[in-house]
């Protein structure tokens, strides 16, 4: 009898686990994209008020590939997508673990919207069926997404407007309780248009710039992705970089360098948009998974 | 002090002069938003519940509580029996303040009894317990239902999951911070 049970009853869900990501990367190759590898030990992560990147000997670990990605794209790649590990510091939970896998893509000549559609045809291709049955939720994946902006959201389920939460301090306690459980119940759900404040590489809606073009998949409750339309002005992600990075050093939180090396790019990034999703919570939904640490090989706590 | 990111089931913090235990806990971090440390946790002394969420950067003071070394000795009504081992004191702690520690009392069982201003409060069974299994299906071989555990009920009457070649008055090794199978006692 194998002698660690612990990682020996695991074996079903990783023989799952792998033919989930052989289907995703055979759905990138048949749409023309092509898989890239891009350095997980970074000088300057973006700055981002609430995610921490891990330092590794004077760098970074990457909390995601997206800075090296998108200057992939300014220097004419297409369409790119990544699979790798990411690291966030302090993240763990039953949906998380602070070391944990990515998928991110990238495509030129498109926008959040085009990425909507494309997100529900990956999610078909990885379920490999119409139907997702998770936790008590029968995820019809034949039927369109359900599409709900964020104001729509905080007026169906909370007695506030995001722009009140956002003020008052309740935006992600009122995200957590109110409204993410509803999402993505019966069919998968993109709640988009976040305020602009919530989007700091986001490009901001031409016609109400009010919100930014961004995102986000539910799949039985649980966030699953987030995408956005890419903000290409090198000018205006300078100054959300810095108030980002001013947050960070009012929290007391680590300072990164500059990106200066993506800034500069920004100028030739071509109108784009990019998604970032979460495998490991993505193989959970798909595995009817209650714990994040019933899809992984090993936990944290494991090594 | 504990920090928030300290937080997890099963850690005994202090709340306006009474310990808590953490009996639920969920870190929640909506996309790009701040992470939200979600706990239920219990009154020590009073049993009452409280749901509370916590942001990074909050402290906490743990609940210090005296532990007496104590051998489990029976029960009576819906009290449980123990007996410090130096000074041959008895005391009884109430079923609601036990947990899940009753799943794993056998006669003589050594514990460690909580004390919060020298009132029984809860009692710590060791790590790992063996207990005998008294009832679970038996292993068909060849079975191809490629299921990878069944229930089997202990000596105790707790009830859990255990590997299928488990067979009837095994002694089995359980993680009692888990509640799971952990080996089974050869020989």
């Amino acid at each position: 009898m194998a002698g660690n049970w612990a990682l020996s009853r695991r074996r079903s869900a990783l023989e799952r686990r792998g033919a989930i990501f052989d289907s995703i990367r055979a759905f990138f190759r048949g749409k023309g994209y092509l898989e890239v590898e891009t350095p997980f030990r970074i000088p300057a992560p973006a700055p981002e008020a609430n995610i921490d990147a891990i330092p590794a000997s004077g760098w970074f670990l990457h909390t995601s590939p997206e800075l090296c990605m998108k200057r992939l794209l300014a220097a004419g790649y297409q369409r790119i997508f990544q699979i790798c590990r990411c690291w966030r510091d302090g993240e763990r939970g039953v949906r998380h673990l602070s070391e944990f896998t990515m998928l991110e893509w990238y495509r030129a000549g498109t926008d959040y919207l085009g990425l909507m559609e494309e997100t529900e045809e990956l999610l078909r291709a990885a379920a490999g069926s119409d139907c997702i049955l998770y936790r008590d939720c029968r995820i019809d994946l034949s039927l369109p997404a359900e599409r709900l902006t964020v104001a729509e959201a905080f007026a169906r389920w909370t007695a506030t407007t995001p722009e009140a939460a956002l003020a008052a301090g309740s935006f992600d306690d009122l995200m957590v309780e109110q409204i993410e459980p509803n999402l993505g119940i019966h069919r998968p759900s993109f709640l988009y248009d976040y305020p602009a404040p919530c989007g700091a590489l986001a490009r901001l809606k031409p016609e109400n710039p009010a919100v930014a073009e961004r995102f986000e998949l539910y799949l039985g409750g649980l966030e699953i992705a987030n995408a956005f339309s890419e903000l290409s002005d090198p000018v205006e992600q300078r100054a959300r970089f810095l108030q980002e990075a001013a947050e960070r050093a009012q929290n007391g939180k680590l300072p990164y360098p500059t990106a200066d090396k993506f800034l500069d790019a920004l100028k030739d990034l071509p109108d784009s948009a990019g998604i970032a999703l979460g495998l490991d919570r993505l193989v959970m939904v798909l595995l009817d998974a209650e714990s994040i640490d019933e899809v992984v090989a090993f936990t944290t706590e494991e090594l | 002090m504990y920090t928030a990111a300290d937080l997890r089931k099963g850690l005994k913090i202090t709340i306006d002069n009474e310990p808590y235990i953490i009996t639920h806990f969920d870190f929640a971090k909506p996309g790009k938003g701040q992470a939200l440390y979600r706990t239920k946790m219990k009154n020590m002394m009073t049993g009452t519940t409280l749901e509370r969420t916590y942001r990074s950067g909050e402290t906490f003071e743990p609940a210090h509580l005296e532990d007496r070394k104590m051998q489990y000795l029976y029960k009576e009504d819906d009290h449980y029996c123990f007996m410090d081992n130096t000074t041959f004191e008895q005391v009884h702690v109430s079923e609601d303040a036990m947990g899940d520690a009753k799943n794993y009392l056998i006669d003589n069982l050594p514990v460690d009894v909580l004390l919060f201003r020298e009132k029984a409060i809860g009692v710590e069974v060791p790590n790992f317990v063996n207990l005998r299994v008294t009832e679970t299906l038996p292993w068909v071989k060849g079975d191809t239902s490629g299921s990878d555990s069944k229930p089997a009920t202990v000596e105790t009457g707790y009830v859990l999951r255990v590997p299928p070649f488990i067979e009837e008055g095994e002694l089995i090794v359980i993680d009692t911070r888990t509640g799971e199978y952990s080996t089974r006692v050869k020989g």
